[in-house]
């Protein structure tokens, strides 16, 4: 029973951390109906500029509230600055062209990307020092002891936050709708005075500082990184968006946490060395059964 | 107040408009009949900047628009309700409406211009936290009216209203449609299969076939002519 609460709780993490980059997949999706694969790689570019920042703000012996913060701050500005520049050079262009383009543009992006970073950065993996370290302690009487760090909590927190502040984004506000109205018709939002350049260009903002703070995550949680890393990660929170229903943001929350879930679960009780098999394994019953994943539902237009 | 000429549009090799010549002026109601495939459509949408013009010039209170992105076209003051209303099914009849009023400075002047379109479409006030898909043929289009009024238009480019619509439904909107020119002041240019109504309703009217504008005239005499008696009113759609 300790055992399972421990298992659940680093889940819950992960799953938090697989969400936040799940959003960015599902809204691109949703919006422009292309697959950014390259977001994977805004995710490890996101964490390297948190690591980069952690460090520089790490040496003026500020406060730990305030580095998080600043930090936070910094890397969802330079990734957002990224994800734009992305979707200027290589998406924007290809519009109006056939499907498949802007889908093997990704792919070169995410090649671009890794090697840039492998170049500027080395390809040697990249140590942090824990910053945030203690926890809590529960079942003290028992063989197990179940471990609630901070760095989960915090992470958790910042997640709840974060989606919080994005759903209100999302469903209350003239952006948010312009949003949605472009996912259903973009011709249609153009003819309504709506700019629908800028409204994409927000939305890869949007994801790619979600991304970015997964990033920062990423590099508190495990304290390595190497420019690999969005590969892996970008693939498991494509699969906990089309686990949730690609193009659908709660979703992709569902879908992440679903993910975290079941691959902590796996490494835990049975094999850690398959943990990513299971992943994608469940990714594949899924789309068996439920085509669409859990909570996208097909378009029921009346006529 | 519109002025088209010479327009011709393209769709990759194949030639939509043939150089349209066409105008509209302050507070008309001007309507555009003629058959499937004639390039209606593509004339509104041409307008509107969704279809680029290859030749010829659309200006607009003097300013020439053939060039311009379709949201800068709105934010001058034409806007279109597209054939086949396209309203966004998953959104409210509310949140279709605000959408309308983003052109409108942002939608400063919100609570007052959904009020005159709710007292123009009560129905639409009962809906309005409905989804805009679970509404019938004839509430979507004047969804879809109301949610072009939104942004104040100068213009209104209105592409088939009387499409898929129950007859009753028909002459309501029509009555509508004279209402928003009479009252609210706003230009009509109308494209309409329904050439009866189009042109009972219409100041001026011009007929397309095949991508060029073979007659014009004003309503009452374009009704009375013999060839559109023959090709558009007595064969053609009935109500």
């Amino acid at each position: 029973m300790e055992y399972f609460i421990q298992q659940l709780v680093n889940g819950i993490t992960l799953g938090s951390i697989y969400g936040l980059i799940a959003i960015g997949y599902t809204m691109v999706y949703g919006i422009i109906g292309m697959i950014n694969f390259a977001h994977g790689d805004i995710f490890m570019i996101g964490a390297f500029v948190a690591l980069i920042s952690f460090i520089i703000f790490g040496l003026t012996g500020v406060a730990l509230p305030i580095i998080l913060l600043l930090v936070l701050l910094i890397a969802m500005l330079f990734t957002a600055c990224y994800g734009w520049t992305v979707e200027k050079l290589a998406y924007k262009p290809l519009r109006g062209s056939f499907r498949l383009a802007p889908l093997i543009s990704a792919l070169g992006m995410s090649i671009v990307l890794q090697n840039y970073v492998q170049v500027a950065q080395g390809a040697r993996v990249k140590p942090m020092q824990p910053l945030i370290s203690g926890g809590l302690e529960f079942f003290n009487n028992s063989d197990f002891i179940v471990t609630v760090s901070y760095l989960q909590i915090f992470i958790v927190i910042l997640t709840i936050i974060l989606m919080g502040i994005f759903t209100y984004l999302i469903t209350k506000t003239d952006l948010g709708r312009a949003q949605r109205a472009c996912e259903q018709d973009r011709t249609m939002t153009a003819l309504l005075g709506i700019n629908v350049d800028r409204t994409i260009s927000i939305t890869f903002i949007i994801g790619s500082s979600l991304a970015s703070v997964a990033g920062m995550m990423f590099v508190l949680y495990y304290g390595v990184i190497d420019f690999y890393i969005g590969f892996l990660a970008g693939i498991k929170a494509f699969t906990a968006a089309v686990l949730g229903g690609i193009g659908s943001l709660p979703g992709a929350m569902l879908g992440g946490l679903l993910i975290g879930l079941i691959e902590t679960f796996w490494a835990g009780y049975v094999s850690l060395e398959y943990k990513d098999v299971a992943a994608f394994s469940v990714l594949i019953v899924v789309l068996i059964f439920f085509p669409t994943g859990f909570l996208g539902k097909p378009d029921i237009e009346k006529v | 107040m519109l002025k088209i000429s010479n327009v011709e549009t393209f769709y990759g090799k194949i030639q939509a408009l043939r150089g349209v010549d066409l105008d509209v002026n302050d507070g008309e109601i001007v309507s555009l009949i003629g058959s499937n495939g004639a390039g209606k459509s593509t004339l509104l949408m041409t307008i509107s900047g969704v279809n680029k013009a290859k030749r010829g010039n659309i200006v607009f209170n003097g300013e020439n628009i053939e060039n311009k992105q379709p949201h800068k076209i709105v934010d001058m003051g034409i806007c279109q309700v597209p054939e086949g209303r396209r309203i966004f099914s998953r959104l409210t009849v509310e949140e279709n409406l605000r959408l309308g009023a983003h052109a409108n400075e942002k939608g400063k002047y919100f609570e007052n211009d959904i009020k005159e379109v709710y007292d123009l479409f009560p129905v639409l006030s009962d809906r309005k936290t409905q989804r805009g898909g679970t509404l019938s043929g004839g509430e979507q289009q004047m969804l879809a009216i109301g949610r072009a009024l939104m942004s104040k238009p100068k213009v209104l480019l209105l592409d088939e209203p009387s499409l898929g619509i129950a007859p009753k439904l028909v002459n309501q909107i029509f009555v509508s449609i004279k209402n928003i020119n009479k009252e609210k002041n706003v230009t009509i240019f109308l494209v309409e299969q329904n050439a009866k109504k189009a042109l009972e309703l219409a100041d001026r009217a011009y007929v397309l076939v095949n991508g060029k504008v073979t007659i014009k005239g004003s309503g009452q005499e374009l009704l009375k002519n013999k060839d559109i008696q023959a090709a558009y009113l007595e064969g053609g759609a009935k109500n």
